[in-house]
């Protein structure tokens, strides 16, 4: 078997962390090979020393049988490596073609742009290789597929054949990734190598030939994919075997306790990102918000929890108007919130787990007597007891400073203090991103045993996954509205899917 | 990615300290300062002389004992520190507060005006025109602090242009006072005076004063409300992260007023001390004290704790008190100003310090994961 690309022992460290211990990968030529791990398994890492963007600390690298030292990307490029990021590396104001050739211009004499020659040969790799794209829109006015689809076209134009995806359906819709395995397929037709990093499992059983599994650093081993199930791949992921399906007792549906009416809220820049959106959470219930990132999920939950002022509409918490009310109010009423980004409004990182236990109320009894004093003891001990029942795993006990946990035990600490509040309405965004499986599965049965204890819990993801296991009720959101609200089973996932590409379902209340 | 237990080295540990780091670059800069004086041909023993008779009284050359340098090296301390408090309260509130200076000159304005118009009441007098220049610095910084709150005004900006403001009001009012000529104005009454009869008893007549034990209890002050109150809890959340702690309900634009209003206070309590502590009349300024901008390198030294600020205060009230016996001993005072300088600049090496840290426990987990 011709090998397109062997990494061998590969070891890079970054100050307190082994990123990748001495990890081998053999990717044949011409086929689809997936790199699976958990988020900090060092997946990235290794494309990154193989595109160039690190340095490996040791081992040897070798493209097409030859030993090669890539120094840095364009290294990387003369070798025909090319890399669809993450987040696109896209200038928006620039026509598509304009951003394809970015840094390899083609030139007339005089050094004159000759755009028309690269709109011709863009138009003709998009031909060959099925990526739909209007060379000479731009790019701010192109879907997010289509902006994924520059980004490939981008590698192509630089004559990659062999090309690395990064969690490439990350930002997708559920239509987007199927025309992207689609796409990946006819590359794979036409003779190119490709790496897909994902901790998708699916995605790895539709389009890949072979999987290499790397778990904290280390290369666990590579399988055929036709030989295992998603079970198994699961297992050599995380090491132990895992629950796909959240159990849950059906929901006990109380009265209405968080009501959304007409609300439309605006973003930093003032643009309207949330529109005339109306929803209702009762007690008891999880309501799920599914969307593609940036439909204006954010701002409706910075508007919810007082972080955005509101532009019309209300907000009624257990009947209570708190369109207008300062955050503190909201928080003393009722209204929980586990944020989407938790490093910058969940903690503070320089403060101990107790003093983070205490943020929200701290200037309250038991934590301050009526002269202002705090109650050290007290604090540091409730802390105590919140590390035991929620299991954080914290170094040096409540005085841990919170930033030196991990991500999933700063989660916790969140999640923690949230539920120590006992609200009646619980806004929780994206609350497993980026964790590892054993915490995500801990924290999606914390939420679950809040709903049971008759809280109204809104819940905002990206991961359609989970808001289809999670909740009780699905919500679509599309360009800051809802296009459709729907009971847990009564909707399929393709169907949420076209929902949050902006059609509606005919019959679908609104 | 996995993280490795590591045995915490001696090294890690002291230069993970913040307090050990602030020792090793005083002695950084009075090494750096002690060859800059061998380098221009003079003895640095002298400057050591210097330094160790405003230290303790003791004079080498003759062997004679005089305490009353001792007691000028804390009175020249006394408005370091606060100044430095004024510095470091607006800094663990995440703000650069340089308008110490200009709270500083407003303290003492007011209080040389109280100090020749106020009640000839023995006691009364003097607790009025300090705590009048400690609500005028309060409402000095406050107003910085609402304009930063309320309309995003840079702190660093308003506090740099209301510096000047004070410095000519302060000449404004001042030229106003009984007997003003362009310097000076008429002595105080007794009664405004700070003087202390123990202090002076004890220090050989130096100018040591009340304002010592309002400056220790100014330290109490601080650290009581900013480790052990709930609004010292708000102000250090706020400090660390204003995105957490507006999400947590903290009520951040208060906060922010407020930490500047008590910082503003310290500074004007260290422009009372002045006037009425170390001068017998009034004065009309004609340019700046610069203890408060000397406070913000205080503050940096003692890494804005209530302990660090107070003993970096000491360092530059001792530095201060020795440059005229600096200049009897042939060595230039303004090497005195070089140290503090290249402490500051030294202090900057904190991130240095931490780069080294993260630099050395990467090699040695790359010497480990390579030796398997």
């Amino acid at each position: 078997m011709e090998h397109a690309i062997e990494m061998i022992g590969i070891t890079k460290t970054f100050p307190g962390v082994v990123a990748n211990d001495k990890v081998t990968l053999r990717v044949a030529d011409g086929e689809v090979h997936a790199l699976l791990g958990e988020n900090g398994a060092g997946k990235s890492t290794l494309m990154s020393i193989l595109f160039g963007a690190y340095n490996a600390d040791s081992g040897t690298i070798r493209i097409h049988g030859k030993e090669v030292d890539i120094k840095d990307p364009n290294v990387a490029t003369e070798l025909g490596i090319g890399m669809v990021h993450q987040h696109f590396k896209l200038v928006h104001n620039y026509t598509v073609t304009e951003n394809i050739v970015l840094g390899m211009e083609p030139t007339r004499r005089l050094g004159l742009l000759d755009i028309g020659r690269a709109e011709k040969r863009v138009a003709k790799l998009s031909e060959t290789y099925g990526l739909k794209v209007d060379a000479k829109a731009l790019v701010e006015d192109i879907t997010v597929g289509a902006q994924q689809r520059v980004e490939i076209l981008k590698t192509l134009y630089r004559n990659a054949n062999i090309i690395i995806f990064d969690e490439p359906t990350a930002v997708l819709t559920p239509q987007e990734i199927e025309e992207l395995i689609q796409i990946i397929r006819r590359l794979k037709e036409e003779g190119k190598t490709i790496v897909l990093i994902t901790h998708k499992l699916k995605e790895i059983k539709a389009v890949a030939d072979r999987c290499t599994v790397l778990r904290r650093g280390a290369c666990i081993g590579t399988v055929d994919v036709a030989d295992v199930s998603e079970q198994q791949l699961a297992e050599m992921m995380v090491g132990r075997a895992v629950e796909f399906e959240i159990e849950k007792k059906p929901a006990r549906i109380g009265e209405v306790v968080l009501s959304i009416k007409n609300l439309s809220v605006a973003d930093q820049a003032g643009h309207l990102k949330v529109r005339d959106l109306s929803v209702e959470v009762h007690k008891g219930e999880i309501v799920g918000i599914a969307g593609v990132d940036g439909n204006g999920q954010t701002e409706l939950l910075y508007g919810l929890a007082g972080l955005s002022p509101v532009a019309s509409g209300t907000i009624l918490l257990d009947g209570q108007d708190i369109t207008k009310a300062t955050i503190r109010k909201r928080i003393e009423l009722g209204l929980g919130h586990i944020p989407e980004d938790r490093q910058k409004h969940g903690m503070v990182s320089d403060f101990s787990v107790a003093e983070n236990c205490i943020l929200k109320n701290y200037y309250q009894k038991p934590y301050s007597n009526r002269y202002g004093l705090l109650d050290q003891k007290r604090m540091e001990a409730d802390a105590s007891q919140l590390i035991v029942q929620f299991d954080i795993r914290a170094g040096q006990g409540s005085k841990t400073k919170a930033g030196s946990l991990s991500g999933g035990n700063q989660q916790k600490t969140i999640v923690a203090r949230e539920i120590n509040l006992s609200p009646h309405v619980l806004l929780i965004a994206q609350p497993t991103r980026g964790l590892d499986v054993g915490a995500i599965e801990y924290i999606r049965h914390r939420i679950i045993a809040e709903r049971d204890k008759g809280r109204g819990i809104l819940l905002i993801s990206f991961e359609l996954d989970e808001i289809m296991n999670l909740c009780d009720r699905i919500a679509t959101i599309s360009k800051g509205s809802i296009v459709g609200i729907f009971a847990q089973h009564e909707v399929s996932e393709r169907e949420i899917g076209m929902m949050m590409a902006g059609s509606r379902r005919e019959g679908g209340e609104a | 990615m996995r993280s490795l237990e590591r045995r915490e080295s001696f090294t890690n540990r002291l230069l993970g300290s913040d307090g050990a780091v602030s020792v090793l670059v005083v002695l950084l800069g009075f090494l750096v300062g002690t060859i800059l004086v061998w380098m221009v041909g003079k003895n640095p023993l002298n400057m050591y002389k210097a330094i160790l008779q405003s230290l303790s009284g003791y004079n080498v050359d003759n062997g004679k004992m005089n305490v009353r340098y001792i007691g000028e090296t804390l009175n020249y301390a006394v408005p370091f520190i606060l100044c430095g408090f004024s510095m470091a309260f607006a800094a663990r509130a995440g703000l650069f507060n340089i308008g110490g200076e200009g709270q500083y000159i407003m303290g003492l304005t007011v209080a040389q005006v109280i100090g020749l118009l106020g009640p000839n009441v023995a006691g009364l007098h003097w607790m009025l025109a300090i705590l009048g220049a400690m609500c005028i610095g309060a409402v000095w910084g406050g107003l910085v602090g609402l304009l930063k709150a309320k309309f995003e005004v840079s702190e660093v900006v308003s506090t740099i242009m209301l510096n000047y403001v004070a410095l000519y009001l302060s000449r404004i009012i001042c030229l106003q006072l009984p007997g003003a000529t362009t310097y000076k104005t008429a002595n105080y009454p007794e009664t405004a005076l700070l003087s202390n009869g123990l202090f002076r008893s004890l220090t050989n007549n130096s100018m040591l004063n009340n304002g010592f034990y309002l400056m220790l209890l100014s330290v109490v002050v601080y650290w009581f409300i900013m480790e052990k109150t709930n609004l010292g809890f708000g102000l250090r959340a706020t400090g660390f992260n204003r995105e957490a702690a507006r999400c947590s309900g903290i009520p951040v634009v208060k906060s922010i007023a407020i930490s500047m209003a008590i910082a503003g206070a310290f500074a004007g309590l260290a422009g009372g001390i002045v006037a009425l502590g170390s001068f017998r009349y009034g004065r009309v300024l004609a340019g700046m004290d610069n203890y408060g901008f000397n406070g913000i390198a205080v503050a940096l030294v003692g890494n804005n704790t209530a302990i660090g600020t107070m003993l970096a205060g000491f360092l530059f009230g001792m530095l201060k008190n020795a440059q005229a016996l600096m200049q009897g001993k042939q060595i230039p005072k303004e090497i005195t100003f070089i140290i503090q300088g290249l402490i500051v600049v030294f202090i900057a090496l904190r991130s240095a310090i931490a780069i080294y840290l993260a630099w050395r426990s990467k090699r040695q987990l790359q010497k480990e994961v390579l030796a398997k």
